[in-house]
């Protein structure tokens, strides 16, 4: 920013004149600022906040921020309203006694009342079994601090809202390349030339996305889009691709199909950087198939060109055969796992002409993409001249850079195939070459981490004691499943069982069936945080608010107590037992940890704080806090001294003392007893302070040796293993082919050596798809859904003005869209006699839905589409009943069923990818037809208006917001007089 | 001076960031309050100076999606304020920033009607016309940092797609990216000549292919000789 400025040149004097002439617009006496961290999304951008008489008189982007460089998205520049909103909580209330759950009816209780009232039930469930306990967080920014807690607590049943957002992409990345898209990884936007866009309407990652394109377009690169639908970043590309959803595997292998072809890959990288060299056993169909060759030590082998024999893959300084099949002293049959690939990929199966018949793109188009990403990678490549050294001890003296860089979202994450399609994408990139590569795809530390991460989920529960192990982990094996000796899963979301072995973030999507269908158990209590379970974050929204009243015959619900804390009236705030109430983001103190989703940039280890710019004019308090007050109180071990008092005061207070091993604590900067020390060091009782000082955040830059091939860069390892970031300096391999997942497939054939599923369907499900090598597969519901009958892909999106549920109660973000429509191809829509804005009935499997339709042309012709999380039930978050949210927002989230419609083995099985359990909602399949003449006007489905919260303020139809009386500028009557209209 | 802005078509992508931080500066500046209307019901709307407006141009599957930011143009022949009956509506001379005097403003909507560009915007609980005065309450601001005075949705473009400066100055940066990119006026044939100026999407960038010989291509993999590299 301060360099575009610097551009800007005005004739001075008359500048400055004009100043002088000028009344004090602005009393800066008067004024204050301070910065925090936005909270209006989850970028977490820095901002730079100024008050005047106690009330916000501006939000900005903070210049120096390493996340926006002080640009500020409509989010963010809209805090004020959601600071006023009249949907914010006001102080812990309880379900009016005799008041059936779901109809809002509370009253107001105090903060002790609250807290001894859940001390007593968490204190009992704990004593006798903790996993009784569901705590389930939205999208919360402290998941390092949820997930301690649970951990301390000692309940399995933890995760956030990943498993329904967007796991399939981290989970790719990490069990691939050891870093993944966003918070993982960043397009070098300094220097790509050519940006391939997957999957990503207008959302994450915001302000960073945007700037990243500012940039590329600057230096003219080539900006390809590929969606269904032409809005938001799409609008911009160079090119835009669009594909049917759930078909971007098809597109990515495809394109790596020409690439080889055409032998337009990076060798070198192959051969240093991944395990495409290793040897794997090729002995189909029995135990072992699949997996690597090894030595007597566990090492895998592969084959030295010059010695001709079998040696370490692992050792330095062989010369690994990329390619061919060879055999074992032991006469075992092997082959090159690259071997493997060229044979999958170089079939006729992904030609770019039987792509086009699965992907909707052209065949030509496909040839000229990859061909594009070769000559940019290849003959555009780039070239740092700095010393650097690899992990074999090898000196560089330059980085050699592939300018292709990709990102990746929910569009091709939120699909049954979703995990297998990242993977896809990851391995175009390293045929490339351009992973962590200048002008690539960039780690962010702490990333890159081995492959996969070293935590294993917990498992077991003991009453009064924590958790073995962290909640969520990487399994890397059949032994690793939380499931129990027959096979069952111990969690009730049932991630890390044989229906999603790798759920790395929980399936929080199905805490509700299965708690309230006691499968595999019944629960006492369910906490959700910030998550809109009742409403936008669920499947089968109608469905799941009937689950959370269902009744046993005894009259007791099948949820016993649900605790809902959120700074706002949600949808689900509704059906609470209990209602803790938060603040806003500008009212808090937080940490934006390393240990968490880290807001790091490529070459910064950066985190941040937030510090309460207002004091609460309302009874509530930080979840946070209430989170580290009960953990005293239940005398967790890491919040209890060894002589049985509280640890910790109060959250600031264990922000600063905690400390997950020696030096290491939720904030990585000014550490030391005197703030002398980043990254790691004894504890500062004063870093809040040096954080507030410091603009709320700590930037910590790497050195220009440490910047690139961070997994096979010798200095960067050491500096991350010195920081506490991974455990080890061993190189950190690209594990093109998974011999992890190689091990769950043949546990579902029968030929693994340790657990293996007993259910006909689970070992279908693990021997077809747990692929080492990503495969394109037709997503599930499409495998079980009459494509006549429903012929039109469902998917929704999300716009840049709104982040999720949140924004319709903010006055100015509601007025750029207060209602979403169905929007479908022009052409299309025509040719099924379905008129612009008239309304239509969409159906699926799971039930029917009317909306508004919009016709447009940037649309896939088989897709439909609208926007996420603007159609509201009546009431809530502070709207009057006859807000347009209400009666003519919708959501698609009825359609979408939690299970898959041919569950035909009995159980019902989770409408989810197969390998991590994430939510497949873009699986949707529809059909579309005009409503009758006399159905024109309303949505359907409609619930009940919900009750008025106590203490919930009248809203005016008038709305005048300002910090003070403004001061005009006059013209002057001798200007009038002179001038009169325009006449000079 | 010839206050102005760029604004460039090529980056916009329509996120309104533009249109929040022009509301949250403006409410609480020498125009507020922009009043809104229904905040929390039905239809609801307010005063806002700057409004994104969404196209789209060609046919599926070759269609481009085009997003719009609209403010006032500070037109040099402006027909707001000529057709003002109360001298409320000028342009100043000094820089060109077309503005309203709320003190003689009688909310008539005369300049609404006058304006091609539906740059106006009548606060109707004020009883007066409003419309973006290019944040001449920021831009002279001599207590604000030198690179914060600028328009509010300028300094928050996250895509850069927003410049502010003075066109009379051959070398700002208006003049610059204007003269470069072949900067357009809006409705020029109206003849108002508005200040602002906009960049059109620029033409696809074409990438060059790698050159492929088709008799090498690989039909199997055994047709590959390994080649050696040291790990």
């Amino acid at each position: 920013m301060a360099e575009k400025q610097d551009k800007i040149s005005f004739k001075k004097n008359a500048f400055i004149d004009n100043a002088n002439k000028m009344p004090e617009f602005e009393n800066h006496q008067q004024q204050t600022q301070k910065n925090t961290t936005c909270y209006m999304c989850a970028c977490r951008c820095g901002i730079k906040v100024t008050l005047e008489n106690n009330k916000i008189r501006y939000i900005q982007g903070e210049p120096t921020h390493p996340v926006n460089k002080g640009v500020l998205c409509a989010k963010g520049n809209a805090g004020i309203m959601k600071q006023i909103s009249p949907a914010r909580l006001r102080q812990p209330m309880m379900r009016k006694p005799g008041s059936e759950r779901g109809t809002s009816e509370f009253v107001p209780i105090s903060w002790d009342e609250a807290l001894d009232m859940l001390t007593e039930r968490l204190q009992k469930i704990r004593e006798t079994d903790p996993k009784k306990l569901a705590f389930f967080t939205g999208r919360d920014q402290m998941q390092a601090l949820t997930g301690l807690w649970a951990q301390q607590f000692g309940t399995i049943n933890w995760a956030a809202h990943g498993g329904f957002c967007s796991v399939n992409m981290a989970a790719a990345g990490l069990y691939t390349t050891g870093f993944s898209f966003w918070e993982f990884g960043d397009p070098d936007w300094e220097r790509t030339k050519y940006f391939m866009l997957w999957g990503v309407a207008e959302d994450h990652a915001s302000n960073p996305m945007k700037m990243g394109i500012n940039k590329l377009k600057e230096r003219g690169g080539k900006f390809v889009a590929i969606n269904p639908v032409r809005t938001g970043y799409q609008a911009v590309a160079d090119e835009w691709v669009p594909i049917k959803p759930g078909t971007d595997a098809m597109l990515a292998l495809s394109l790596i199909h020409v690439l080889l072809k055409n032998e337009l890959f990076d060798w070198e990288f192959l051969v240093r950087y991944t395990n495409a060299h290793y040897l794997v056993v090729n002995t189909p169909r029995t135990k072992g198939d699949g997996l690597f060759y090894r030595n007597s030590n566990g090492t895998p082998q592969s084959w030295d060109l010059e010695k001709e024999c079998l040696v370490n893959a692992t050792d330095p300084k062989i010369k690994p055969a990329l390619l061919g099949e060879y055999k074992a002293p032991d006469g075992t049959q092997l082959k090159t796992a690259f071997t493997i690939m060229t044979e999958r990929y170089m079939s006729d199966e992904y030609t770019p002409e039987n792509a086009s018949k699965i992907c909707g793109v052209p065949a030509d188009q496909i040839k000229k993409i990859a061909l594009e990403l070769a000559h940019v990678a290849f003959k555009e490549s780039i070239e740092i001249e700095t010393e650097w050294t690899d992990w074999t001890g090898r000196k560089h003296d330059k980085f050699i850079g592939r300018p292709v860089s990709m990102h990746a979202m929910r569009g091709i994450s939120a699909h049954s195939n979703g995990f297998q399609a990242c993977r896809a994408i990851h391995f175009l990139q390293v045929l490339l070459g351009s992973v962590d590569s200048p002008g690539g795809h960039l780690a962010k530390p702490p990333y890159p981490r081995h492959v996969a991460p070293p935590i294993k989920p917990g498992k077991n529960v003991v009453p009064g004691k924590p958790l073995e192990s962290w909640p969520l982990g990487f399994p890397t094996e059949p032994e690793d499943l939380a499931i129990d000796d027959e096979g069952n899963p111990l969690r009730i979301d049932k991630a890390y069982s044989w229906e999603a072995p790798i759920a790395n973030h929980g399936l929080m999507h199905m805490a509700i069936t299965n708690a309230v269908a006691g499968d595999p158990y019944e629960i006492d209590t369910m906490i959700f945080f910030m998550a809109n379970m009742a409403w936008n974050s669920t499947m089968n929204t109608t469905k799941m608010r009937e689950n959370l009243c269902a009744k046993n015959e005894d009259g007791e619900y099948k949820i016993p107590f649900l605790v809902v804390c959120d700074a706002f009236d949600s949808e689900t705030v509704g059906y609470a037992d209990l209602v803790i109430p938060d603040t806003t983001y500008l009212e808090r103190y937080d940490t934006i940890s390393i240990l968490d989703r880290p807001i790091s940039e490529p070459h910064a280890v950066c985190d941040s704080i937030r510090a309460p710019i207002l004091e609460p004019d309302r009874d509530v308090r930080p979840w946070q806090s209430v989170l580290v007050e009960l953990a005293g109180r239940l005398k967790f071990p890491e919040f209890t001294s060894d002589n049985g008092e509280r640890k910790f005061k109060d959250y600031k207070d264990f922000i600063i003392n905690y400390e997950k091993v020696p030096g290491v604590g939720f904030l990585a900067g000014w550490r030391g007893e005197n703030g002398e020390n980043s990254l790691k060091g004894k504890p500062n009782p004063k870093q809040w302070d040096k954080y507030i000082e410091n603009k709320c955040f700590f930037e910590y830059k790497l050195a220009d040796n440490h910047k690139y091939f961070r997994g096979a860069n010798k200095d960067y390892l050491e500096f991350a293993k010195k920081s506490g970031f991974n455990s080890s300096s061993d190189p950190i391999i690209i594990e093109l082919y998974s011999e992890k997942l190689q091990k769950f497939k043949l546990a579902g054939m029968g030929l693994y050596d340790g657990p293996q599923p007993k259910k006909e369907r689970d070992q279908f499900r693990l021997s077809r798809f747990f692929d080492p090598i990503p495969e394109y597969y037709i997503p599930l519901e499409h495998r079980c859904t009459f494509s006549q009958a429903f012929p039109f892909y469902a998917i929704t999106q999300r716009p840049m003005f709104m982040y999720h549920s949140w924004d319709s109660q903010n006055a100015w973000l509601r007025q750029l869209q207060a209602h979403n429509y169905m929007h479908m191809n022009k052409a299309k829509g025509e040719e099924l006699g379905i008129k612009d804005l008239s309304w239509v009935w969409v159906e699926s499997n799971t039930g029917k839905i009317k909306v508004q339709v919009k016709l447009m042309e940037g649309c896939q012709s088989d897709t439909i589409w609208t926007w996420n999380a603007i159609g509201k039930q009546k009431g809530k978050w502070g709207l009057s009943e006859d807000a347009n949210e209400s009666t003519k927002g919708f959501l698609m989230n009825h359609l979408i069923n939690e299970h898959l419609p041919c569950a035909d083995t009995g159980s019902p099985v989770t409408n989810s990818d197969p390998i991590t359990g994430q939510a497949a909602w873009y699986d949707l399949k529809v059909n579309i037809y005009p409503a009758a003449d006399d159905e024109q006007f309303g949505v359907y489905p409609n619930f009940e208006a919900s009750t008025k919260l106590p203490g919930r303020p009248e809203t005016k139809d008038i709305l005048r917001y300002n910090t003070k009386k403004p001061v005009r500028l006059s013209r002057s009557l001798i200007d009038i007089l002179t001038k009169g209209g325009f006449e000079k | 001076m010839r206050l102005g802005l760029v604004v460039d078509l090529d980056k916009c992508v329509g996120c309104s960031a533009c249109a929040i931080a022009c509301k949250q500066w403006n409410t609480s500046g020498t125009s507020g309050s922009l009043t809104d209307y229904r905040p929390y019901g039905a239809d609801p709307s307010g005063v806002f100076f700057n409004r994104i407006r969404h196209y789209e141009t060609g046919n599926y599957p070759d269609s481009k999606t085009v997003h719009f930011p609209m403010s006032c143009m500070h037109c040099e022949e402006a027909a707001c304020v000529t057709v003002c009956p109360t001298g409320a509506s000028y342009k100043r001379e000094e820089d060109g920033i077309v503005l309203v005097d709320p003190e003689k403003c009688m909310g008539c909507n005369y300049c609404a009607w006058a304006c091609p560009y539906g740059a106006r915007e009548l606060d109707r609980e004020e009883g007066v016309m409003k419309k973006c005065t290019l944040c001449v309450d920021r831009i002279y601001d001599e207590n604000l940092p030198k690179e914060e005075r600028k328009p509010a949705c300028v300094m928050t473009c996250p895509t850069t797609a927003r410049y502010f400066g003075d066109f009379d100055d051959p070398n700002s940066e208006v003049s610059i990216v204007s003269r470069k990119r072949d900067g357009q006026e809006l409705f020029p044939e109206l003849g108002y000549k508005p200040v602002n100026q906009y960049l059109s999407p620029r033409k696809k960038v074409e990438i060059k292919q790698h050159e492929i010989s088709e008799p090498n291509l690989v039909r199997k993999v055994k047709d590959w000789v390994n080649k050696v590299v040291e790990l």
